[in-house]
């Protein structure tokens, strides 16, 4: 089966991006497809690869870059919740005339259209947040 | 139509619970997952609540109940299911409504 996942939380904020990136495992492991998995609001924060959690704890940044490299997964970061966070690739820091980018490996900026274009093309769509 | 829906704040912490048990229907699924597995434990007005729905399936994430070491204290009648269980949840519903 086709599915989507849509991640509302940043990472150690709740749990929402750890039950997240479980249950795609799990998915991938079941032998389901994942069309795509969009981070929307706070879950952009997913995206940064300037984190450096302590190192006995998981670097949630990190096993999103890995899973994606592993499965070639589609990690889309919502344009305009990014740009509010500081969220930045390097072609839309230049746009924005600023001196660093920090858009970890394996994800992609994108529009909300993206969402709208995963909830259409997937058989289901789960939503995990705050 | 079975719905699959996913509770993952405490009852104690928020109105969600008891939003999704008023309005879901007979044949879905309640799955409680993160803080909402609070409410698959017993001794409390909810769990009373939980007892008295019918035609109502509820799970709850067998990880999460264990990291909040409430194993113990699992009401009756609510399944045990991991990530595979909850995929398959998933699968097996038409459609999966989060209440965040």
């Amino acid at each position: 089966m086709k599915l989507s996942i849509q991640i509302n939380e940043g990472p150690y904020q709740h749990q929402a991006s750890d039950t997240a990136y479980q249950f795609a495992k799990a998915a991938i492991a079941a032998g389901h497809e994942i069309f795509r998995i969009f981070f929307y609001h706070d879950g952009v924060n997913n995206a940064t690869r300037l984190a450096v959690p302590p190192r006995d704890d998981r670097d949630v940044s990190a096993q999103w870059t890995a899973l994606s490299k592993e499965h070639d997964l589609d990690l889309v970061v919502c344009i305009a919740a990014a740009q509010r966070r500081g969220v930045m690739d390097a072609a839309e820091a230049k746009r924005q005339g600023l001196d660093a980018d920090n858009l970890a490996e394996g994800f992609r900026i994108s529009g909300l259209g993206q969402l709208i274009e995963a909830g259409i093309q997937s058989d289901r769509l789960v939503v995990f947040g705050a | 139509m079975a719905l699959l829906h996913t509770v993952n704040k405490s009852p104690f912490e928020s109105n969600t619970f008891n939003t999704c048990l008023g309005l879901a229907k007979q044949g879905s699924t309640i799955l409680l997952i993160e803080d909402g597995v609070y409410a698959a434990t017993t001794g409390h007005s909810v769990a009373e609540k939980i007892k008295n729905a019918s035609g109502i399936t509820f799970a709850v994430l067998g990880p999460d109940l264990q990291a909040r070491g409430l194993e113990s204290k699992l009401a009756d009648d609510i399944k045990v299911i991991d990530y595979d269980g909850f995929v398959n949840m998933v699968v097996e519903h038409d459609s999966v409504q989060s209440w965040l």
